[in-house]
């Protein structure tokens, strides 16, 4: 089936490189021997029906596994030629370059501004003068600025979902990251937030590598280059999106992404 | 189709019972409470005079008022929060946040959960033990540490229960970030829980305003006007218990308005941490 999978799509000069990953809940294998590689600046989807590991895989990237400790990874995962499955890996500077949204918002109950603030701390000594800039960059980028500028002080609790979601991708890329991770970012909100929040996609990937989990095959279509469909532990095909959606090279692909299964 | 109406009438029958049981349960313990607080406004109101705040405990026969106790009690109750509550937060603390692997969480939650019902004149006798006994006097300073120790396991458990309602992907995402977990728990999971922590705070307040087993070997009383914590301190529930159970009606009076103050700051108390926690939870 290996060979098979890893028939994958041409990518030159990938951001990350997975190899022979598998990862353990326990003792139960949830994914298994996965092998694929991340476009620089480009957005790859991972789908798959709930169970698949599609998120599993995602959380391998920046080792949200660690903070369990029945949970781990064999394998490499190299970001930029560096494995940082390696123990020497430092946890928080590989989180300083791969940041991470959720599926729920998760403002922390603080201020707007403190939010973001809140990671550029962990990192760099900003003036107050700076500190003011890179938030109002981080709210433009995630496209919140209009309506958030008035309130930086306010509690950023008090913000509706779709605002919460872009207030936590501005959270996560004003740090800066190379890359960011997407974990269902928006099942939880309504059309219009998430309408929203895939039009960001499609504008950070100018200067982000995108890697989005989704149960929403359309999602997927809309804002993929690439798409990965995993089933059971297992990384079934992998290859651009256009591909992937109409042209499938497994039986199993097309059942799920024709609504056959799943 | 008449099985199915059999049923359904049955159904029906069976709610309304117990429907009607507990609504009873409800009147009875209704009941109960509002006798007691009936009968503390009777006795107390008319007793709250003035001078209740402003003189204090009087011997036998002469009119006098309550202000040494009053005095007493709010020390005591202060010194014994400010003791119990850092530990008590901290340890929380530690049993929602770090104590995840080996085996010094579950016992230190178990021995708390046993600390937590353990009666409180256990409490005064232990600290008349450990305390009393070697500075060989009673003191206020005595019976702040045994009203701290009654603060301590109930701060904990408030706090690793309100800690543990932080929702888990509120602490992935500070991590995702790469904060350390020390930042964690300071400026996301305890700011997070702050309300529901100070709610615990002020019901453990609450609980030892009352409390009069610990403070008899502890703090024992004083008729006289006293700030200093190394001597013997007046406080409302032993006043209350001396005057209540003595022949002269003086003293009965003014136990009935120390009774009427503890239960007014009491349920003051609680309706203040009810506010606060509704506050909190309708922003989350």
């Amino acid at each position: 089936m290996n060979a098979e999978t890893t028939a994958n799509p041409k990518i030159i000069d990938p951001k990350i490189v997975v190899k022979d990953l598998n990862f353990y809940y326990g003792n139960y294998r949830a994914l298994k021997d996965i092998n694929l590689s991340i476009a620089e600046k480009m957005v790859t989807a991972f789908i798959g029906p709930s169970g698949c590991g599609k998120s599993t895989l995602l959380r391998t990237f920046n080792r949200m596994y660690q903070l369990y400790p029945k949970q781990k990874a064999t394998g490499e995962i190299l970001l930029d030629g560096t494995n940082i499955l390696d123990k020497k890996q430092d946890l928080n500077m590989l989180r300083a370059k791969i940041g991470m949204v959720f599926q729920k918002p998760t403002p922390f109950p603080m201020s707007i501004y403190d939010n973001i603030a809140f990671g550029v701390k962990l990192y760099e000594n900003l003036n107050k003068n700076d500190m003011d800039e890179r938030v109002e960059w981080a709210l433009r980028k995630a496209a919140l600025w209009t309506e958030a500028k008035d309130k930086l002080k306010q509690s950023g609790t008090g913000l509706s979902g779709g605002q919460q979601q872009r207030l936590c991708i501005a959270r996560a890329i004003a740090v800066k990251p190379q890359v960011l991770l997407l974990d269902e970012p928006t099942s939880a909100l309504d059309p219009i937030s998430t309408a929203h929040i895939e039009k960001l996609i499609d504008e950070l990937k100018e200067d982000f590598t995108i890697v989005i989990v989704t149960h929403n095959m359309q999602q997927a279509a809309r804002v993929s280059d690439f798409t990965a469909y995993m089933y059971l532990g297992d990384l079934i095909e992998f290859g651009d999106t256009s591909t992937v959606f109409t042209n499938p090279k497994r039986k199993e692909t097309e059942d799920y992404i024709t609504g056959r299964f799943g | 189709m008449t099985p199915m109406v059999n049923l359904y009438t049955r159904r029906r029958i069976i709610n309304a019972a117990g429907l009607i049981i507990s609504v009873l349960a409800m009147a009875f313990g209704l009941f109960w409470l509002c006798w007691i607080l009936w009968t503390l406004l009777e006795n107390g109101l008319p007793a709250l005079a003035p001078a209740v705040f402003t003189h204090m405990t009087p011997p036998p026969g002469s009119t006098g008022g309550l202000l040494n106790a009053i005095a007493g009690s709010l020390m005591m109750t202060l010194v014994g929060t400010l003791i119990g509550t850092p530990i008590g937060i901290l340890a929380g603390t530690y049993l929602a946040e770090f104590g995840h692997r080996g085996w010094l969480a579950p016992i230190t939650r178990f021995i708390n959960d046993v600390l937590l019902s353990a009666p409180s004149i256990v409490i005064g006798l232990f600290v008349y033990e450990i305390y009393v006994i070697h500075v060989r006097h009673f003191s206020g300073w005595a019976g702040a540490l045994a009203l701290s120790i009654i603060v301590i396991p109930i701060v904990i458990r408030t706090t690793e229960n309100m800690l543990r309602l932080v929702p888990t992907t509120l602490r992935e995402a500070a991590a995702a970030l790469g904060a350390p977990q020390w930042k964690i728990v300071n400026f996301v999971t305890l700011r997070a829980a702050r309300a529901g922590i100070i709610t615990g705070v002020m019901l453990a307040i609450a609980r030892i305003s009352g409390e009069t087993a610990p403070l008899l070997f502890t703090a024992l009383n004083n008729q006289f006007w006293n700030s200093d914590m190394d001597k013997p301190m007046a406080n409302l529930p032993v006043v209350i218990f001396q005057f209540a159970m003595s022949p002269y009606e003086d003293w009965q009076h003014l136990a009935w308005a120390g009774a009427l103050l503890i239960t007014l700051s009491v349920l003051t108390l609680n309706i203040l941490a009810r506010v606060l926690f509704r506050q909190s939870a309708t922003t989350h």
